[in-house]
């Protein structure tokens, strides 16, 4: 019960802070899109890492480790060093050029400009609006599996129907679900993009400062930095994966298994050299067999599940941090940039923002391989850890406050991105620019935002088991997919109206493909283990360059004004 | 340096990420940290002191003066 004071604290916390941004708010409608471009590198670097880290990067990515390992941390977080930053730099000051000249709050009034087309706006949007709702469901799915097991317990004759039943009495997901997206929509409401802007910050402090206390909590549970790296799963002589160790809730500490636990075995058991080792501390693919419990029956049954990294999967993952160059809610927040020098703490400090999330979360999604049973949900182990190893219920509540910082400095970004685009995109480009007040548009804009927080709601409970490390990345392939459209825009001149639309189109039915295939947001990797975005992409820049070539080039007015003449410069 | 340096880094850690040659090593660095992932972390500290020379000589002062003119 503490534990959920203590977080309920929080989001009150968040609730005035939304209070305090709407007495700045300047009731206009381009400060509520955009800030009225006022944003400082410190609050730009917050917003945009705040962003672009959500469940995935702290549920998703400790859930990961815990079923592939260490590897996790090369295949998305030291490549979205490299290309995230390089995205900064080469595509986002370039858009936040353009727009702060020509007047964009949203990619689509970009395109339509660049490509002389409103098809290509109509086209897109609702393929942004499509490609958007995953990253939201990641959102409110994570937060639900992350409450549910700190709260175990505290009502247990009113929540009687748990997801497993160590977690009696726990907050069910339905309801986490629903407060959390209230809260983000209350502030957001209030306060639009400099709201989001300074609650991303405040919950960017709070998720980066939290994990590292979470961190050091586990490391002297598990104990000390030196005993931690014993804890992982092992692989023995005859091929058994075993636990070395146990962890004691009531003696609060870690005790020897004698003798090891076993809780899987090698498929093909014949490399001597997997003998002693951690398959989570390496990357090389080993095949195991795992058994896990059914809730409702208490039956075990066997599942397989492949640790490691096969080498042709890590290289392709590259194509898949490439989607933040699409990003909608990512190009909202370059707009807010007071100026271009904003934009350089972020390319600096976002990879070592990055470090410092993500190694402490692998490493603990490593170590959970040798506590925690194999069959617990991935979504579920950063919390089942939290709850094991940190007995603290204050801790929890702050540690657990953290995680929710996380999921929501995300979705009040995309949340605000969809109403802005379709107020924007849809319903003044339609009626035109005067038809509408400023209050009026602004009021257009949140009735849309309610309408897909119910819709976004309504679906993250349909698909409440889903991974949300995979969901994820199927969003992130949808809109990496759709990078060449935004790389040639602003860089090949060359570039059509009708190559930027057949490229959308292929990226689009390739993605839907590969999404149907993996049986609608699945782990899916096309013939020896290439990532389905390598394919979207390569099919949409394929598709661009030869329709492009094919058809009439931009006018020259149009290229004079998306690529200025150095003299101009 | 100038714009071609910071293009050659960028292409040289795009390679340096494959590190196939610690793929099958769990060696511990420090007493804690796989040596996967301690090289992947310090990889992550490369990549921010490119950004710096990125800023430092690749700058585009042509874009943003064009952005800020009326």
């Amino acid at each position: 019960m503490t534990t959920l004071i203590v977080i309920i604290g929080y989001l009150c916390l968040l609730l005035a802070l939304g209070f305090f941004s709407n007495k700045l708010f300047r009731g206009t409608s381009k400060d509520y899109f955009v800030a009225s471009h006022s944003i400082g590198p410190f609050l730009l670097l917050m917003s945009v890492f705040g962003t672009t880290m959500t469940a995935f990067a702290l549920v998703g990515s400790t859930g990961k480790s815990f079923e592939r390992g260490i590897g996790t941390y090369g295949l998305m977080a030291s490549i979205s060093g490299l290309v995230h930053a390089a995205i900064f730099f080469l595509i986002g000051i370039r858009l936040w050029a353009f727009g702060k000249k020509h007047g964009f709050i949203t990619q689509i009034q970009f395109f339509r400009a660049r490509f002389e087309s409103d098809s290509i706006g109509y086209l897109l949007f609702p393929i942004l609006v499509l490609l958007v709702i995953p990253y939201l469901l990641i959102g409110i799915i994570g937060a639900g599996k992350t409450i549910e097991p700190v709260t175990a317990g505290a009502f247990p004759a009113l929540f009687t129907n748990p997801t497993a039943p160590q977690w009696l009495g726990g907050v069910p997901p339905w309801l986490t679900g629903l407060v959390v997206s209230l809260v983000v929509l209350s502030y957001v409401f209030m306060g639009g993009s400099r709201g989001a802007a300074f609650a991303n910050t405040f919950q960017t402090i709070v998720f980066m400062i939290m994990g590292l206390v979470a961190f050091v909590f586990i490391i002297n549970a598990l104990g000390g930095i030196n005993n931690a790296g014993n804890v992982p799963a092992r692989i023995n002589e005859k091929g058994l994966v075993v636990q070395d160790y146990q962890f004691d809730k009531q003696k609060a500490q870690l005790e020897a298994n004698e003798p090891p636990k076993p809780i899987g075995r090698v498929i093909d058991f014949e490399n001597s050299n997997l003998t002693d080792q951690q398959p989570h501390f390496w990357r090389e693919p080993v095949t195991v067999e795992f058994k896990k419990k059914i809730p409702k029956s208490g039956e075990l049954v066997p599942f397989e599940r492949e640790l490691g990294i096969p080498f042709i999967t890590f290289v392709t993952y590259l194509f898949i941090p490439l989607s933040v160059g699409m990003f909608p809610h990512l190009f909202q927040h370059w707009l807010t940039a007071k100026s271009a020098k904003s934009f350089r703490l972020t390319v600096i400090a976002h990879p070592l923002c990055i470090m410092v999330v993500w190694v402490p979360c692998v490493l603990v999604g490593a170590w959970a391989s040798g506590v925690l049973p194999p069959g617990i949900p991935p979504p579920a182990v950063l919390s089942a850890m939290l709850n094991l190893l940190v007995g603290d219920p204050v801790l929890i509540g702050l540690l657990t406050a953290g995680v929710l910082a996380a999921i929501m400095s995300s979705l009040d970004s995309q949340f605000l991105c969809l109403g802005t685009i379709f107020t924007n995109d849809i319903v003044i480009h339609r009626a035109g620019e005067n038809k509408y007040s400023d209050k009026q548009i602004i009021f257009i804009a949140r009735c849309f935002i309610v309408v897909i927080v119910a819709v976004t709601y309504g679906l993250a409970m349909l698909a409440k088991n889903a991974n949300v490390f995979d969901l994820a990345i199927w969003c992130f392939s949808g809109f990496s997919a759709l990078f060449p459209v935004i790389f040639a825009a602003l860089y090949w001149k060359r570039t059509t109206k009708q190559g930027a639309i057949a490229s959308i189109i292929a990226a689009l039915l390739t993605w839907l493909y590969y999404f149907h295939e993996s049986g609608y947001g699945g782990e899916y990797m096309v013939g020896p283990g290439i990532v389905p975005a390598a394919i979207c992409f390569g099919a949409s820049a394929i598709v661009l360059i030869a329709v492009s070539l094919f058809t009439k080039p931009p006018t020259e007015e149009t290229l004079d004004k998306f690529f200025p003449k150095k003299s101009e410069l | 340096m100038g714009k071609a340096t910071v293009w050659a880094l960028f292409i040289i850690l795009f390679f340096l990420h494959q590190d196939f040659w610690w793929w099958e090593d769990s060696d511990l660095v420090f007493g804690f940290m796989p040596i996967g992932l301690a090289y992947h972390a310090a990889f992550s500290i490369a990549c921010a002191c490119l950004g710096a020379l990125a800023i430092r000589y690749a700058w585009p002062h042509d874009l943003e003066k064009f952005a800020e003119e009326k």
